[in-house]
């Protein structure tokens, strides 16, 4: 068996995100990157089958520039196989990922796809559920819990109402939730080899997937700085306040 | 570390192991692999990534680049804006004199030199190391010495990744490994926790004074564009300072309309009342700083203690198995407060020494005769009697720098010794007059959360404290109530504090080890020195992206 993960190269969680002066986006110049997180997640999901039997090959695909090729090795750090770079632009769009992915998965025939439920710069929570339409596979999102048995896998994934617990058939897509696993450090020596796992690299012009993106960026604005509370005496202060100051009853 | 010596540990070989990637352990790493290629040379970095862990002001000389990378103008280093106007003022609470750059000696004078950010320097030359097949391993701090039967250095043992609170194993333990070099060279920086034990167990600063530090504030603000002439360098003494306390600011004007502005204070303050950090952010209000700040944007902040003692202080440099470099040892040029280029020059004579060492098989001790014979060496000792010159005071000493600098050109027939270690500075609280800093207005001033909140520093939860305490109960017993608790004014990321226990009716000495930013001000200045910075798991600490 064999899986496809995708990972993102993201803004480390840690930075603290800073617009722009000319509001044209945020500013991403010598700020520390790294893998999205619930991307980790999925590749340590990814690893432990592997470590466990079940799957034989995990393979790392990432869209985005040259340096994206730091995150595949991340990931192959930690215990996948080998990776692929799809080398396009930074403002890719999740349909165009969607659908670049759609093309890796045709080539690479994975049983399954993971990613992350959602990235942390955009948080468009959008590329696995339209991996999964266009694929037409199942989908498994925000999943906390993942077991394999033969050709179906059994998951619990985080809903409003709690946890749900579905059966799909493989193949599927599975997008992972923060509380799956814990990821593992990569250790030195890990880091060593795999500097020698092979990446292979795909221009995404040759697979003939249409990047210009949808949608148009006006301005990146920072969110005003909350004001801070008050005291009120009462309650008909506070009814007060919120009816004229606030305007909000 | 864990306890538990079944560990089975891997072990890597190196010609060349380097402990930090700074200027120093970088400029050691290029410099090796020019000399031989066939070298083989490793780096580790505690920092998350090169360059996260460095903070400086920073107006750079190149003549130590230009020796190791002379084409860096070609190889399109971050080095671009030329330092084209310099001031140099004395404040008093709401004025200041300009002194004339013409009356300052050459040491302050910055012709030439160039204003940037040094760890996006660090971040190119880690590019240019790996270039020459350095191996630059991030994310991994170095937190043991090893050593060979015979007591010289053999390597060092990174930190166990996935450690909880009580020293046990967690699912994701990952235990450190070993890494060995024919040579290990230390390029930690200022107050290096392994450099430390280094100069203790080989008494290698037996025949040095004592050695003295001070501590650094740096914040870039983005600032309006009729406030900002780039190339622009500002220096300042006096106000809000005490003229006891050895001290000043700096304020550079650097690409993008943004300011990088900053205060350094010795370590060797005397009240224990004194806030450093209060005090720089007291330094922004002064009529002749605000009108440059205000309407502009604080983006970061950040700090770290610096090495000051200068050539009086520096240790012997090698041991056996061994060398330290740059800061570590103590390579700053104090009157300049500059010590990237001290610190390069020394990676550079290091490789020459190892060089010698590895493959003509001379002692490491050559590096005395290389370093003796370097302009390094004439910088440092012209330089020597300025910072001790300034406990008489600030303008006895500005006097006498003058005289020694302008007249004799540091070559007076006498060296200054320094008279104490920074920790034993401070006097009793009962002594010492208490000071009022002034309110945070949230414009040009700002607490120390939302400034921390700035550096973008983490440790992951938990884990082992990286502040260790070598007696849990001095800081309520002795420090407390002899100097009350000056930690929690010292330390620039408020990890310190005294909370009140109404059930035990004690007092608790609190310390939030996740808010550390590694500046390692508190192992230099408890009095003490009762705490001990050890490094935390790898990775952990700030996220500096353009200081
Ligand atoms: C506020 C301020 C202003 C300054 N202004 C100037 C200026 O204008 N011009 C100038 O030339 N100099 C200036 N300096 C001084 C200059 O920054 C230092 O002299 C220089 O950075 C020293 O280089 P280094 O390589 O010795 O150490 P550092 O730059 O401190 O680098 C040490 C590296 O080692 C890493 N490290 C430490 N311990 C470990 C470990 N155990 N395991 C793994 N990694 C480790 C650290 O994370 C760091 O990346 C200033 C310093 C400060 C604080
Ligand atoms: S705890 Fe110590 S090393 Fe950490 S920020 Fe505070 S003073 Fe600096």
């Amino acid at each position: 068996m064999k899986i496809l993960v995708a990972v993102k190269r993201v803004i480390d969680y840690n930075v603290q995100i800073r617009v722009k002066p000319d509001n044209s986006g945020v500013e991403k110049d010598n700020v520390k990157m790294s893998m999205n997180p619930p991307d980790e997640n999925a590749v340590e999901e990814a690893i432990k089958l592997k470590d466990s039997g079940e799957v034989t090959e995990v393979v790392i695909v990432s869209i985005g520039q040259e340096k994206c090729q730091d995150t595949i090795r991340t990931a192959l750090a930690m215990g996948a196989d080998r990776g692929i770079l799809v080398k396009a632009g930074d403002d890719i769009e999740p349909l165009a990922v969607a659908k670049t992915l759609k093309n890796i998965v045709e080539k690479e025939k994975p049983n399954m796809v993971l990613l992350g439920k959602q990235a942390i710069d955009d948080y468009c929570n959008q590329t696995g559920q339209m991996l999964s339409a266009i694929l037409n596979w199942p989908q498994g999102c925000f999943v906390s819990e993942l077991g394999i048995n033969d050709s179906a896998i059994t998951i619990s994934r985080e809903i409003d109402e709690g946890l749900e617990q579905l059966e799909i058939q493989l193949p599927a897509v599975v997008t992972c939730d923060l509380r799956l696993n814990e990821p593992r450090f990569a250790s030195l020596p890990n880091i060593m080899k795999a500097k020698k796992k092979p990446i292979e690299i795909i221009e995404i012009e040759s697979l003939g997937v249409d990047t210009i993106p949808k949608v148009k960026y006006l301005k990146v604005e920072e969110p005003p700085v909350r004001q801070g509370g008050v005291m009120v005496a009462d309650v008909k202060e506070l009814i007060q306040k919120l009816k004229y100051e606030a305007k909000v009853i | 570390m864990i306890e538990n010596q079944n560990i089975q540990r891997e072990e890597m070989s190196y010609d060349v192991v380097i402990i930090g990637a700074g200027p120093s352990g970088l400029a050691t790493a290029i410099e090796l692999k020019k000399l031989n290629p066939e070298t083989s040379v490793c780096i580790i970095e505690k920092g998350s990534e090169v360059g996260a862990h460095i903070l400086s002001g920073n107006v750079f000389e190149t003549k130590a680049l230009d020796e190791l990378i002379p084409d860096w103008k070609e190889k399109n280093a971050p080095i671009k804006t030329k330092v084209s106007m310099e001031e140099f003022l004395f404040l008093n609470k709401k004025n200041g004199m300009n002194i004339p750059t013409w009356l300052l000696p050459k040491s302050l004078q910055n012709h030439g030199n160039y204003i940037i950010s040094l760890a996006n320097l660090c971040r190119w030359l880690g590019e240019q190391a790996e270039a020459l097949e350095v191996e630059i391993f991030p994310g991994f701090a170095a937190s043991e010495i090893i050593y060979n039967e015979d007591g010289s250095v053999a390597g060092i043992q990174t930190g166990d990744m996935g450690v909880d609170k009580e020293g046990q194993p967690k699912d994701t333990f990952e235990p450190g490994i070993i890494l060995k070099g024919k040579v290990t060279v230390f390029a930690e920086g200022c107050r290096g926790h392994l450099g430390k034990q280094l100069i203790k167990k080989f008494e290698l600063d037996k025949n040095s004074s004592p050695q003295q530090y001070g501590i650094g504030f740096k914040e870039i603000w983005e600032v309006d564009e009729t406030q900002h002439q780039e190339g622009k360098v500002l220096h300042s003494v006096g106000w809000p300072l005490d003229p006891k306390t050895y001290g000043g600011s700096f304020c550079y004007h650097a690409e993008n309309n943004q300011i990088y502005i900053g205060y350094v204070i010795g370590l060797d303050y005397q009240n224990p009342y004194l806030s450093p950090y209060d005090e720089f952010q007291q330094f922004k209000t002064h009529p002749k700083i605000s009108k440059i700040l205000k309407g502009g944007k604080r983006i970061s902040y950040g700090a770290r203690a610096l090495i000051e003692g200068g050539l009086q202080s520096l240790p012997q440099m090698h041991m056996p198995g061994a060398l330290l470099v740059g800061c570590d040892a103590g390579t700053l040029n104090m009157p300049k407060i500059k010590g990237s280029h001290t610190a390069m020059k020394s990676g550079i004579i290091a490789a020459e020494t190892i060089q010698q060492h590895l493959y003509d098989k001379k002692e490491l001790s050559v590096f005395d005769t290389i370093f003796k014979n370097s302009w390094l060496y004439q910088e440092l000792y012209e330089a020597r009697n300025v910072k001790p010159s300034f406990r008489w005071g600030l303008i006895p000493a500005m006097i006498f720098t003058a005289i020694d600098q302008l007249i004799f050109k540091g070559k007076l027939p006498f060296t200054l010794n320094h008279l104490h270690a920074d920790h034993e500075t401070l006097k009793l609280a009962k002594d010492s007059k208490k000071i009022d800093y002034p309110k945070y207005d949230g414009q040009l001033t700002f607490d120390k959360a939302s400034s921390v909140y700035l550096t973008g520093t983490n440790h992951a939860e938990n884990q082992i404290i990286h502040l260790q305490l070598k007696d849990p109960k001095l800081p309520i017993s002795y420090t407390l109530e002899k100097f009350d608790e000056p930690s929690i004014r010292y330390c620039p990321a408020g990890v310190y504090d005294i909370q009140y226990n109404k059930e035990k009716d004690e007092s608790e000495f609190i310390i939030n080890s996740q808010n550390c930013i590694h500046c390692k001000t508190c192992d230099i200045k408890e009095p003490s020195q009762n705490i001990n910075w050890v490094t935390p798991e790898g990775g952990g600490g700030p996220n500096y992206a353009n200081m």
